[in-house]
């Protein structure tokens, strides 16, 4: 269990007392404890039918919790009661991490804190005579103030114990919150109107129930999305993992390439689509080396001409498998050409400066820097700084400047923690078939990888007659494919 | 834009065109002759309707494409009151204004020449047709008036529960004489799809009806919103699926630009496989299960120690077949794909009555794509006449029948190689 920081202890138990205070001003047996206790058991019904259902997969913060019924009772309810609401729910509701008791706890203290706030906030601006009415279109005012005020105190509160429990610093803890709570809580609270206003008319609860449905199923739908999406990046991995297992120098290269990859392209300001995409751009930029005859990948010393030049083929196979992949899109190309050089001396195609695609450019570096700073079996990484250095001689002639450039401030500003990947992710099962390469880039692994070394080895010796058989492949990268 | 029609000519799918034709002729007519009752209700429901249809987006799998015009043309078709006040408009003011606000929101799809647009239209205006049919002439009657709400909205669900079952009927016939696939498995592939955004149209339009007549057309954006949302989770759901079956094509390649297998096989595979699914009965999902499995079948052959000539394992020991599987299937399992694909993969060397039926697909499939490669004109013939004679132990003889029913409706075509 992580240790909690004490005043992260005390942060959670000041709000719990905050919450409490909230919970002391309850009507007496005049409230309508029938609606409260409905929907209380709407609350906690949501909370587990997302839970049982989707383990693990849930969708981000704010869309998989079921605001529609909180922000429902804020706009019916008065504040104490309809905070109530939320107790049971928060109580009950799956946690993941440790510790689970008093992240609960924090949960229904947060929602009750959240709920009273936008329950007075709506009924100050005499929301609920205009829920009652229903006088639309005033009716959105104070729901939109009330969605305004739920967003505002949970994103407060959740900043808070991100900078004392997470130890994120503060400056950043707030960054981009709200922005990313308001609109999925915006949807909510429309629904949540919906449901008041069909609560408190002739049709009753139960046409309220049914505004449910839709939010249900687009949860349902959204969840899906992530859990196809983890699969879709998990199988992308096993592709690279495949490549990793025939050139053991470099483990984990694939990964690195795609990260530094990623964050030239945050720093060059491009949008975080485009920098996904280079990322993956990034971690399949070897994938062609599937096609080369693992021999010549794991050779020690110097190649011959005519090997380096079945090596050298690699951009054009990787190329050729993800040419199918069109969510890559312009990253494809820079699969291809990451193995050219700004004057022409590279390869496949010996491209001079502009005409190499810009992604090419980009992970050419990526891919370089992360050559000479990891450790391979045959020599120490060198550091950062070096490796910088060296990039910035060769800048002009070998690689884009402004790449290099990109690549120093990001480093600068973020300093370079590679991820290393060290075991499966995301829903990747750890398969243990005998006769299989496994990929977790564990150091036993690397050693059983290897003493299946022969088999596969003799596996690929038809490779080389089709590697000797292509013509015009530019000789002159004498450092061939380690890096330069 | 009507499909091509195959030798017998379907005749349900022209016989329900000119019924909504009909339909729309005979509503367009009355409220034109009568003229339309609380016009701003129609306008807005109109514009509701188009705007549905415009937003409109082509699903991976063919569910309901227009959410949001769907729900609206319910809601039109299930209003009973406005803001408190009774309304008047009949069946045919319903007809017509869905029917002018769907062509216009089509008409700029059509034009771009995407999608069955005369089959969704058709649905559409019967749809909603039977809808008001159920509902208006007892909201007319005054029968509903002693009604309590609850009451009243479980009869709307009800009502549209039923017409969500007869839509699905109908999609199912439509698809049924556009493709030829069977019947059944269609109909179970649209049922199941009512189960997800089905249902969340269905519950839009009982809301939309009351919750206008509680609070006026104000509510009808409000309410469209979290169906909007719906329908934006999935469209990326169905964009990283595309996505997912794109990598899983790349993955397959890797057998063959490691010389392992001949180009294209591994597609050639998957194709025919799922056509031979499709012919029978296989599900959507069963299918997708089948075409990954497919796609993957010879990357067990990644972890052999010589390459087997031209990548042909059907000419294999059994042994060496099976083992060749196992290690597939192990690959496809850290590759974190379904572990029913894994599975598929894994049996697909296995005596036909041992395996699941996606496993004797391929098996079969996989048989006849490597025996009909290069072997000239008389390849197929061949080919299938030699899985015939294997039918007693390896595969399974409806496979084959299946798969010859598959070739000889495509014209018993070699596969192109390359």
């Amino acid at each position: 269990m992580r240790s909690v920081p004490a005043w992260a202890r005390a942060y959670v138990a000041c709000t719990v007392l905050a919450a409490l205070a909230c919970l002391t001003d309850l009507p007496g047996p005049r409230a309508p404890w029938w609606a409260v206790a409905l929907l209380a058991a709407l609350y906690a019904g949501c909370e587990q039918i997302t839970r049982c259902r989707f383990v693990g997969h849930l969708a981000p913060r704010g869309m998989g919790t079921f605001f529609p019924v909180l922000l429902a009772g804020a706009f019916l309810l008065p504040p104490p009661v309809a905070a109530l609401v939320a107790v049971p729910g928060a109580l009950m509701s799956r946690v993941e991490q440790r510790p689970r008791a008093l992240r609960r706890v924090w949960r229904a203290a947060q929602l009750v804190l959240a709920v009273w706030a936008a329950s007075w906030t709506h009924g100050a601006l005499g929301g609920r005579d205009a829920v009652a009415g229903p006088d639309f279109p005033y009716a959105l005012l104070p729901a939109g103030a009330a969605v305004l005020t739920f967003c505002a105190v949970l994103t407060l509160l959740d900043g808070g114990i991100l900078a004392l429990a997470e130890r994120v610093p503060w400056r950043t803890a707030w960054r981009g919150l709200l922005l990313r709570a308001l609109a999925p809580v915006a949807a909510h609270g429309l629904a949540g109107l919906m449901m008041a206003v069909l609560w408190r008319s002739p049709y009753g609860p139960a046409a309220a129930l049914l505004v449910l449905l839709p939010m249900y199923v687009s949860c349902w739908v959204f969840a899906q999305y992530h859990r196809e999406r983890a699969a879709h990046q998990a199988t992308i991995r096993a592709l690279v993992q495949a490549v990793d297992i025939k050139d053991t120098y470099t483990r984990g290269h694939s990964e690195r390439v795609g990260q530094a990859s990623q964050m030239i392209a945050r720093e060059l300001g491009m949008d975080d689509d485009r920098a996904e995409v280079l990322r993956f751009a990034g971690i399949l930029h070897d994938v062609g080396k599937l096609g080369v005859p693992t021999r010549l990948l794991r050779k020690d010393g110097p190649l011959t001409p005519e090997e380096r030049r079945i090596v050298e083929l690699h951009p054009e196979y990787g190329h050729e498998m993800v040419r199918g992949i069109s969510f890559l899109g312009e990253a494809r190309a820079a699969v291809l050409h990451h193995h050219e050089r700004m004057d022409g001396s590279g390869y496949p195609y010996g491209l001079v400066g502009s005409e190499i695609p810009e992604f090419a450019r980009l992970v050419a570096v990526a891919d370089a820097f992360d050559a000479m700073t990891s450790t391979r079996s045959y020599r120490r990484g060198r550091p950062v700084a070096a490796a910088l250095a060296e990039l910035e001689r060769c800048a002009g002639t070998q690689f884009d400047p402004v790449m290099v450039g990109a690549l120093g401030q990001a480093l600068s500003r973020c300093g370079w923690e590679p991820l290393v990947t060290t075991a499966p992710r995301g829903n990747v099962p750890a398969p243990r078939a005998p006769g299989v390469e496994r990929a977790t880039g564990a150091a036993a692994d690397r050693g059983a990888a290897e003493q299946r070394a022969p088999e596969r080895g003799a596996a690929e010796q038809r490779a080389p007659e089709r590697g000797a058989a292509d013509r015009g492949v530019v000789e002159r990268d004498a450092a061939g494919r380690r890096g330069r | 834009m009507s499909p091509p029609s195959g030798p017998r000519g379907p005749l349900l799918p022209v016989l329900l065109r000119c019924l909504a034709a009909l339909l729309v002729l005979a509503g367009l007519g009355h409220t034109l002759r009568y003229g339309l009752d609380e016009p701003g209700v129609a306008l807005v429901f109109g514009v509701l309707v188009g705007a549905g249809e415009l937003s409109r987006w082509r699903g991976a799998e063919g569910r309901e494409q227009a959410p949001l015009g769907a729900a609206g043309g319910l809601a039109y078709a299930l209003l009973g009151e406005c803001a408190g006040r009774s309304t008047e408009h009949g069946v045919p003011q319903v007809v017509a204004v869905v029917a002018v606000g769907a062509l216009l929101g089509c008409a700029p799809h059509a034009a771009r020449g995407r999608g069955a647009t005369a089959d969704h239209l058709t649905r559409r205006v019967l749809t909603v047709t039977f809808a008001a049919v159920c509902f208006q002439p007892l909201h007319d009657s005054g029968l509903l008036l002693g009604w309590s709400g609850h009451a009243r909205v479980l009869l709307l669900v009800g009502m549209l529960v039923v017409t969500a079952l007869c839509d699905a009927v109908l999609a199912a016939a439509l698809a049924r004489a556009r493709t030829r696939w069977p019947y059944g498995p269609l109909l179970r592939d649209e049922l199941r799809g009512l189960l997800g955004i089905g249902s969340a149209v269905c519950a839009t339009g009982v809301v939309m009806a009351v919750a206008v007549g509680v609070a006026g057309l104000w509510a009808l954006p409000v309410l469209s919103l979290p169906l909007l949302l719906t329908q934006l989770s999935f469209r990326r759901y169905a964009a990283v699926r595309t996505t997912y079956r794109q990598t899983i094509a790349s993955l397959a390649r890797a057998t063959e630009i490691a010389g392992y297998t001949p180009p294209g096989h591994a597609r050639r595979v998957a194709a025919l496989s799922r056509e031979v699914g499709r012919e029978l009965g296989l599900g959507e999902r069963e299918l997708t299960v089948l075409e990954y499995a497919a796609l993957m079948h010879d990357i067990g052959q990644l972890s052999l120690l010589d390459p087997v000539p031209a990548g042909a394992t059907a000419g294999l020991p059994t042994a060496q077949q099976r083992r060749i599987a196992l290690l597939g299937g192990a690959v496809v399992r850290q590759t974190g794909v379904d572990t029913e694909v894994a599975v598929v993969v894994e049996r697909q060397a296995d005596p036909f009555r041992e395996q699941p039926v996606g496993a004797r697909i391929v098996r079969a499939v996989n048989a006849y794509e490597e025996k009909t490669r290069e072997a000239g004109p008389s390849g197929p013939l061949r080919a299938l006449e030699e899985l015939r004679l294997a039918t007693a132990h390896d595969y399974q003889p409806e496979v084959v029948e299946s798969l010859a029913r598959v070739v000889a409706r495509d014209g018993l075509t070699v596969p192109v190689v390359g």
